[in-house]
């Protein structure tokens, strides 16, 4: 076991960055570990700070708040070079435990090639833990989605802020939701011809809650800034939209856009074709869950239909010892997340010790609250509605990692009396190969509900997310626990 | 619903999907009810081992076997959907003494009807699994020993009762027993009265939570721990059940304490099921970083490739158990209209076609294939009876 | 000194340096690198962060890396995923 620290922080984004630099500031002794080679999560993957002479554009191409993010990691390299913080980059936490009163144990395990501690160096310890492990793109299955080409939505993004490779020529952006803008508006300011960006809800719904919108007057900036690029390079945007089928022989060759109803149902006949190479589809995040699930920590079902955990406004969880911050207490976005995430260093250095400061832990909450109301209002203008699953054929796969289609979902509840995703999963196994449910679980507990009618709850979710194993580790290092 | 059905299970795992089966075959009008949905306890959590190799001679064994000629024979047609697979089992020494230990089980257990051959060396061990270890000395060979899904087994047994009349009510969970005088006369849920002529307990490890309903007369099932191990899919590369000889010797001990032994299989779906582990814990179904990395490293022993794979899952199961290890099987002397079908520990996949069948023997009042003395519910309070 | 390049399959393919395997790839237009095992389909890369696991591939003799996180190095050895190579037989005791 290293060395004891103070806290322990999982995940080097914008939550965690913050939370672990302010931790540092107020003496606490920190241990950082992070999946990426380098500090900035998903919101600020960039290219490899070792090679940056080898790219052709600026590291903060495509990027927002970089400032921000600059001086984060200005302090963060301070902190590790000080020794305040111990920084385990490469490396994640396959299980969290609790061991005692203030103790809570992260068991890491190297992200690629083999294990490279030895095995008394995998756990660290600390008195305080802050989740900061973020989110990852939702998806909808739909026909074809399975082609090469086809891609999250933050995948293209990582493929353009992080490697600056366009991973088509002519791409259609699907979905809903905010993201699609800024990731069309990264492709064409990348030479990408965007053919069309479609939100399967209509800009309308905004208008339903508008003083949310006002709550993040930089949002407003940035919404104006995509307006901006989508005139100038003429990119079509298309509410009431959705992608529906993706057709291709061995890659995506054309995708066909649909009209939906309110209900989100395709509109027979309003079919369009056009050719693409590169389909980009985003249906908002699901947070990552496995380690506040493996901890026994009380979660609910966000607004977005997403399962978070559950925290005060201090962002401490069920467990005192355990705190949260970031998109793991509901999907908000990066300044938010930087904000949860000093306010729960802040806390935490208060209680163990530290003078606190009453002030900035009240703007702290404050600017919170004010974010949290602004994401409430984002989530609610663009929900997944309910027709996706009209788009849906029997041979459409559902679960990429074993093959498992729609057509063998639906057998397993209407004939076998599979009546809750749990009982599916095992029995029709969506969920069961290597990335054990991420992908397909969201779309698998949806498809279930709309067979049975009956509606998921948090215990659904959790169930899905139980994940004691919390990444793939190499059973070797397995056994050497023993 | 004022009906009164023939038979009640209680339990949507294998054994009441089973007994759902052959009762409803037999025309009896059956409900199958269940606190959660269908295999959601230990059938969900489990392998799916149909194994003559472990058994102690006695009504274990002849069950053992009456049950593999079940799944073989009387439910062949439907071998597929459950993907049932002879694949026989392999027992493997890892030094000599072992190996004459095993020599001399082999030995016996012919004279009790289990099929062995004899694997004496290296080379013939490594003709059937080229992936063992090169440190494994000999082993035996059962090809009597098989497989099948557990969860679709489950499933289709329960969707082959229904279009046969039977009912499966889920989330529905049992709060009582409905008696009249002695007679239980049914099964009590927050709904209501559920009323049967014999209402049978297949309820797993909660078995003996179940029974209790019945104050006095209940049955001493409790759970044992076990932990399996899920790898990333890979080519094929374990073509049988394969298991240290020291398997037999834990799955008959009492102990308490955890107790590790391998057994290393492959899947239709490619991946390697790693097992086995028993420890006495209640129902904590927590994770054990002991008893997980203890299999994997008994696992690495016998298949040196598995090193390098990634371990993907983890999952915990309760085997029900009786302190004798026999099940619990037949009508309660102490209480009519209740029967048991539980306690089968281990092997609750593999014998729950057997029990099932002989149970619709026993509740048409027919003469049963096998003797159910041994497996009788009351036979722990008998010496209380004597008195 | 000549540019950076991966063997993809044998093939030399240039890439920057602190780009990921999977996004030298795409940039040479190469989209897929593996086939799945029921249906025979080809893939690469889907969610792009290390989640999903599709876009596995073999690298320098280690099975089943992500291309979308393994950072690409001159002279790596890039295999295409078969999944039905057998694993390696464990070697002979001397």
């Amino acid at each position: 076991m290293t060395n004891e620290h103070d806290l322990i922080v999982v995940g080097a984004g914008p939550a965690g960055l913050s939370a672990a630099v302010t931790a540092a500031d107020s003496g606490m002794r920190v241990a950082m570990i992070d999946a990426a080679s380098q500090p900035g999560g998903q919101f600020w993957r960039h290219p490899d700070e070792n090679h940056l002479a080898a790219f052709a554009h600026d590291e903060s191409t495509g990027h927002h708040h970089w400032g921000r993010f600059r001086d984060l990691r200005k302090r963060f390299r301070r902190a590790v070079e000080a020794g305040a913080i111990t920084y385990l980059p490469g490396r994640q936490v396959w299980r969290a435990e609790r061991d005692g009163e203030e103790r809570v144990v992260a068991h890491t395990t190297v992200v690629t090639g083999r294990e490279t501690r030895a095995a008394a160096e995998r756990s660290v310890a600390a008195r305080r833990m802050i989740i900061a492990t973020g989110a990852y793109d939702r998806q909808l299955p739909v026909p074809g989605w399975t082609l090469p080409g086809a891609m999250a939505a933050g995948g293209v993004q990582a493929l353009l802020k992080a490697n600056q490779v366009a991973a088509g020529r002519r791409a259609v952006v699907a979905g809903t939701g905010p993201f699609l803008m800024s990731v069309a508006a990264g492709l064409a300011d990348a030479g990408v011809e965007v053919v069309a960006v479609c939100d399967i809800n209509s800009l309308a719904r905004w208008a339903a809650t508008p003083w949310r919108a006002v709550q993040e007057p930089g949002k407003l900036t940035e919404g104006a800034a995509y307006a901006r690029t989508f005139l100038t390079k003429r990119i079509p945007f298309r509410m009431r939209t959705a992608v529906t089928e993706i057709r291709g022989a061995s890659r995506v060759e054309q995708v066909v856009l649909q009209k939906v109803d309110a209900n989100g149902s395709p509109v027979a006949g309003s079919e369009r074709v056009v050719d693409a190479d590169l389909v980009a589809l985003g249906w908002g995040f699901t947070p990552q869950l496995e380690l506040a699930v493996g901890l026994g920590l009380e979660t609910r079902t966000d607004v977005d239909g997403s399962l978070v955990v559950v925290v005060d406004d201090a962002h401490r969880t069920s467990d005192p010892a355990v705190y949260a911050a970031g998109e793991t207490t509901g999907i908000g976005g990066a300044v938010q997340s930087c904000a949860e995430g000093e306010l729960a260093a802040l806390t935490i250095a208060e209680e163990l010790g530290s003078a606190g400061d009453a002030r900035r832990t009240a703007r702290l909450r404050r600017r919170v609250a004010r974010g949290r109301r602004f994401a409430i209002g984002m989530h609610l203008a663009s929900p997944v509605p309910p027709g996706w699953t009209d788009w849906l054929r029997p041979s459409t796969i559902v679960c990429r990692c074993e093959e498992v289609t729609a057509g063998e979902i639906t057998h397993a509840v209407r004939d076998l009396g599979a009546d809750d995703p749990r009982d599916v999963r095992v029995t029709a196994r969506p969920g069961m190969g290597w990335c054990q449910g991420r992908v397909c679980g969201y779309p698998l507990s949806k498809l279930v509900e709309a067979e049975t009618g009956c509606a998921r709850s948090a215990a659904d979710l959790e169930a899905l997310t139980k994940r004691p194993i919390g990444v793939p580790v190499r059973l070797s290092d397995i056994a050497d626990l023993a | 619903m004022a009906r009164t059905y023939d038979l009640v299970i209680i339990g949507a795992g294998i054994m009441g999907a089973a007994a759902a089966y052959f009762a409803a075959s037999r025309g009896l009008g059956v409900l199958v009810i269940d606190r959660g949905s269908i295999a959601s306890g230990t059938s969900s959590h489990c392998e799916g081992n149909l194994l003559v190799s472990d058994k102690d001679l006695g009504p274990e064994l002849e069950l053992a076997l009456y049950a593999q000629d079940v799944w073989r024979s009387d439910l062949a047609e439907h071998a597929d959907v459950w993907e049932y697979e002879a694949k026989g089992g392999i027992m493997v020494a890892p030094d000599d003494a072992t190996m004459a230990q095993l020599r001399a089980l082999a030995d016996h257990q012919r004279a009790m009807g289990i099929t062995v051959e004899d694997l004496p060396g290296g080379a013939a061990l490594r003709e059937r699994e080229p992936y063992l270890s090169p440190a494994m000395v000999g082993g035996a060979f059962y090809p009597q020993d098989s497989q099948v899904q557990p969860l679709l087994a489950t499933h289709h047994l329960l969707r082959l009762a229904r279009d046969r009349g039977a009912r499966v009510m889920t989330h529905t969970p049992v709060v009582g027993f409905a008696r009249s005088g002695d007679r239980v006369t049914g099964v009590r849920t927050p709904d209501g009265v559920i009323s049967a002529d014999v209402v049978l307990n297949c309820a797993g490890p909660w078995s003996g939570e179940v029974s209790r309903f019945a104050g006095d007369a209940s049955v001493p099932v409790m759970p044992r721990k076990g932990f399996v191990l899920v790898s990333q899919p890979i080519p094929v590369t374990v073509h049988h059940k394969v298991y240290s000889a020291s398997y037999v010797g834990d799955v008959a001990s009492g102990d308490a304490d955890l107790q590790v032994s391998p057994v290393v299989e492959g899947t239709p779906s490619g991946t390697i099921l790693l097992g086995s582990s028993r420890e006495r814990v209640g129902f904590d179904d927590g994770f054990s970083a002991e008893a997980v990395a203890r299999i994997a490293r008994a696992g690495i022993e016998l298949f040196p490739a598995l090193a390098d794979l990634k371990l993907l899952r983890t999952y915990s199961g309760f085997r029900p158990f009786c302190p004798d290890h026999l099940p619990v099987v037949g009508p309660d002397a102490r209480t009519p209209g209740l029967w048991h079908a539980s306690g089968q520990e281990g092997a609750g996949i593999g014998l729950s076609v057997g029990v099932a069948k002989v149970l619709a023997q026993a509740l048409c009042g027919e003469e049963t294939d096998l003797d159910l003395a041994p497996f009788r519910p009351e036979r722990f309070d008998e010496e209380a009876l004597h008195v | 000194m000549s540019d950076p390049v991966i063997r993809f399959d044998g093939r030399a393919i240039p890439f920057r340096e602190g780009q990921t395997v999977g996004a030298a790839l795409m940039a040479d237009g190469t989209s897929s690198w593996r086939t799945t095992r029921r249906g025979g389909e080809p893939r690469g890369l889907f969610c792009g962060i290390g989640v999903c696991f599709d876009c596995l591939v073999t690298v320098d003799g280690q099975r089943d890396q992500r291309a979308c996180i393994v950072a690409a190095c001159d002279g790596q050895d890039v295999r295409s995923g078969n999944p039905d190579e057998p694993l390696p037989l464990p070697e002979e005791d001397a």
